[in-house]
């Protein structure tokens, strides 16, 4: 169990704010946090990091990271942390990447192989395309065998069929290493495919906590979005920061406001 | 001709470098990462031998290293050690006239670090000292090699400081720049002619080298 309590003062584009948090996760769960720009949730992964301070307590299976009177370093606490911009070691090769985490060869192997890396094995960082950065990156946060991944927006840079590809790639990991993961992400199909709970952050509090469905849900509680582009009776919304395209009668008009109702159909 | 000066200005040089670069270091990676307050004042510090006149510069260091002052006499009773026309006294007063030269080289390209990279590495389990000489420098090679590389020309360049601090004793601080200065004294033009010619070939190769492995630097990362 991950125990998580802290406070922190923000000063976000819009004024001053609390990052406010206090939660229990289970072990091996997989949550994705939603919400808009600004609200918190970088800041948040990185006072687990330990990359920022914060007030209160993070207790992660038994072990204090933070209290009143501790905090430790990022060095001692088990994380794997997969960043937007991949953060590589440029001076090295992927291989050395892994290694540099930790020497066992064996788990870099099985790492590469799972991501399917292991003909760029020798390759320099700076040579790959954006897909295999990250997945390096993410092999990198894997070599540590984590307690708790952290991943901000890891897939928000990349073209869609790569981000489903990680998708299953990030899941299959999750699994094999059984790592709690928390992972930010804009993208409601991500958190279909992955999570097991999700959190919407506002205003650096966690304003929403539940399934997938059970978080869309509180979207569909009679908003309207408007209609803004329409082709073939399919009309493209935008909901939550995602652009959707929903099937809607013959006399909905562009500029026009309707209510969607999203569930995995929707999403896909 | 007689080489020892240029063997002295060699030798001068290299050890600063050497010296300044552990010393250097820990205090442009601190520059680097720093939010203190205090920061724009070292930084001001450090830059200060640029503007100086070196005349400036080499009187307060003879004021500090003499033995008359609490540092010369500390050094002279406990080691032995002159600090002002003594050799050792020259590389003292060379370490302060290029620190900048290889403070500030280093505390940029640290400065262009990602943090992120920085981070990923503390979170790998590694210290500030693994990460600075495993992550920070291999990934700042254009801007290491610019410092040892312009510490160690402009030390031997160094005239007025380590004219006013070490004299001209043969053998001892006698270095290059001096001995020219000596032969246009004495109008022995042809000697000074042989020894300005040395020093300015030897000057433009090592600029080229550097701009050259600069550009090969940026070309190999995409820069160019």
């Amino acid at each position: 169990m991950i125990h998580i309590d802290i406070t922190k003062n923000l000063h976000g584009s819009e004024g001053n704010m609390q990052l406010f948090v206090n939660t229990v996760v289970k072990q091996e769960a997989f949550i994705v946090l939603m919400g808009e720009s600004g609200s918190g949730k970088t800041t948040f992964l990185r006072v687990l990091a330990g990359l920022e301070e914060a007030k209160g307590s993070i207790k992660v299976g038994g072990v204090i990271w933070l209290s009143n009177d501790k905090m430790l370093s990022p060095q001692l606490r088990e994380i794997g942390f997969v960043f937007q911009d991949y953060a590589l070691f440029d001076n090295m090769t992927v291989e050395e990447n892994l290694l540099f985490v930790n020497e066992d060869k064996t788990l870099a192997k099985e790492l590469l192989a799972m991501t399917e890396l292991t003909a760029l094995a020798k390759r320099n960082v700076q040579a790959l395309s954006g897909g295999q950065k990250q997945r390096v990156s993410l092999c990198r946060a894997m070599m540590k065998k984590p307690k708790l991944l952290l991943m901000d927006e890891p897939l928000s840079a990349l073209d869609s069929a790569m981000r489903s590809k990680l998708q299953r790639e990030i899941k299959q990991l999750h699994e094999r290493f059984g790592t709690t993961t928390i992972m930010v992400s804009h993208d409601i199909r991500e958190a279909y495919t992955l999570a097991d709970r999700v959190w919407k952050m506002e205003q650096g509090k966690i304003v929403l906590d539940g399934t997938i469905d059970e978080v869309l849900s509180s979207y569909n509680s009679g908003h309207k979005v408007e209609v803004l582009k329409l082709q073939n009776q399919k009309a493209t919304v935008c909901v939550a920061g995602e652009f959707l395209e929903v099937e809607v009668s013959e006399s909905v008009k562009v500029g026009e406001y309707i209510e969607v109702v999203l569930n995995l159909q929707t999403c896909h | 001709m007689d080489l020892t000066p240029f063997i002295l200005s060699f030798k001068l040089a290299a050890l600063t470098t050497l010296i300044l670069f552990v010393i250097a270091l820990p205090f442009a990676w601190w520059l680097s990462q720093t939010k203190a307050k205090s920061k724009p004042i070292f930084e001001a510090l450090t830059a200060l031998p640029i503007v100086l006149p070196p005349s400036v510069l080499g009187f307060y260091l003879l004021v500090v290293l003499s033995p008359n002052s609490a540092l010369g006499s500390f050094f002279e009773e406990l080691f032995g050690v002159k600090l002002v026309f003594s050799f050792v006294g020259l590389v003292v007063a060379s370490c302060f006239y290029s620190l900048p030269f290889m403070v500030q080289p280093l505390q940029s390209g640290f400065e262009s670090l990602n943090n992120h990279m920085i981070e990923a590495s503390y979170l790998a389990g590694k210290s500030k000292l693994q990460t600075v000489l495993n992550v920070a420098l291999p990934n700042i090679k254009p801007s290491l090699i610019t410092a040892l590389i312009i510490t160690f020309a402009h030390t031997v360049g160094e005239f007025g400081v380590v004219l006013m601090v070490g004299g001209s004793i043969p053998d001892e601080t006698k270095v290059a720049s001096v001995a020219i200065y000596e032969m246009v004294e004495i109008m022995d033009y042809t000697q000074a002619h042989i020894y300005s010619a040395i020093m300015v070939a030897m000057s433009f190769f090592v600029l080229v080298a550097v701009y050259v492995f600069n550009h090969k630097q940026k070309t190999k990362i995409g820069l160019l």
